[in-house]
């Protein structure tokens, strides 16, 4: 019998596709419009092609930011991604007392605006008032994270591991739970070791939720701007000025929009570019096992 | 209704036009022909609109790469995109 094709099921998309055309899909088109024109105010515009991208691809301090922004990024996937997928093996599993506590203890720094997150490691890593900061000088480490370039971009790293590292761990919880005890029993009858366990049962079956958390952490920490802007303000010097306060200094502070337009585009190109390889490796890296 | 906002200029117009018609052609072509997963010289399977999207974004960093690297014209870089792009949809 021939399939009826019922085209109705379209109609339910339109809701998503009004939100994203609102909310995404035309302020790009206006960033690409602005990119192009010298803004002086509302109908004070002037065409000026490539000219800002031309400025932007040649500015010293954004190619510094960027690099700046890749490392810190690498480094923040290097670990919390290991660092979840340990807390979330440790976790006790099944429905109990202890389950739950570990939940709500690991779902706490999700909790925490990113604004007060800044202001609490401020205050943490001072050295006059601050626990980590007195303990470092107490013990004769010199730590100063206002001065000192490695001390806040370690402090800013640290930071986000404290504040992000949960919901990785989260994540790969769920996708732990959701194995079925008889893959276990099947290891067990193979004598499988705890290694063999983890990578051909506990990791394929993660994939899905660590596709999920490996894009969310990228973006997240490519975009990362309240949490540093509060702690060091980018500083000291301009140590731990990523992409987007740069951007934000570029179009508020100095009201250049041609120009935080054309950045913006080419910071949303480059977003793109990496999710879009992270993607494609981790959810091509189980097919060839399949074979 | 006033669109002054969006500060629209007649080249990213064209553009914009040029990136619509291209999606609705592969609208189209999908339910004239619907596309199967095949896998060239790209390291993954892919679809004719995967293919779109790879030539599409690598266009961006031809002209990206262009302006920073040269001051000859930009229809260079959209003549090199233009072959990428055919060369990703037919061979990717």
């Amino acid at each position: 019998m021939d399939k009826v094709q019922d085209n109705r099921a379209w109609f339910l998309i339109i809701p998503v596709f009004l939100i994203v055309a609102f909310s995404a899909v035309i302020p790009l088109m206006t960033v690409v419009n602005y990119s192009v024109q010298e803004i002086f105010g509302p109908g004070q515009t002037f065409f000026v092609g490539t000219e800002w991208f031309e400025a932007v691809l040649t500015d010293e301090r954004l190619h510094d930011a960027l690099v700046r922004q890749i490392i810190y990024s690498l480094a923040v996937l290097a670990i919390e991604i290991p660092l979840g997928i340990l807390i979330a093996l440790g976790m006790p599993g099944g429905r109990s007392a202890k389950t739950s506590l570990t939940l709500v203890l690991l779902a706490l720094p999700l909790l925490i605006p990113f604004n007060v997150v800044g202001t609490i490691w401020q205050i943490f890593g001072r050295g006059d008032i601050g626990l980590l900061g007195a303990t470092f000088r107490a013990i004769g480490v010199d730590y100063n994270y206002t001065n000192n370039s490695l001390d806040a971009w370690l402090t800013v790293l640290v930071m986000d591991v404290w504040h992000w590292t949960s919901l990785v761990a989260l994540l790969c919880y769920a996708g732990l739970q959701s194995i079925p005890p008889a893959f276990y029993q099947a290891a067990k009858i193979d004598g499988a070791s705890k290694w063999a366990v983890f990578r051909y049962i506990q990791l394929p079956k993660m994939r899905g939720v660590l596709i999920i958390a490996v894009l969310l952490r990228f973006m997240d920490s490519f975009m990362i701007y309240t949490e540093p802007f509060v702690l060091t303000g980018g500083g000291p010097g301009n140590s731990t000025t990523f992409l987007s306060q740069y951007l934000t200094q570029m179009a508020v502070g100095q009201f250049d929009i041609g120009k935080a337009a054309a950045f913006s585009i080419v910071y949303f190109l480059i977003v793109l570019l990496f999710s879009f390889i992270f993607y494609t490796v981790i959810t091509n890296s189980g097919s060839g096992e399949k074979k | 209704m006033d669109m002054g906002w969006m500060a629209w200029t007649a080249p990213t117009a064209i553009f914009f036009v040029c990136i619509a018609l291209m999606l609705a052609g592969m609208t189209v072509w999908e339910v004239l022909s619907p596309t199967v997963e095949a896998k060239g010289f790209l390291p993954m399977r892919t679809t004719r609109g995967d293919r779109l999207f790879i030539g599409l974004l690598g266009s961006a960093f031809i002209h990206l790469g262009w302006l920073a690297a040269t001051d000859v014209s930009l229809w260079g870089a959209s003549a090199v995109s233009l072959l990428w792009v055919a060369f990703v949809i037919r061979f990717g």
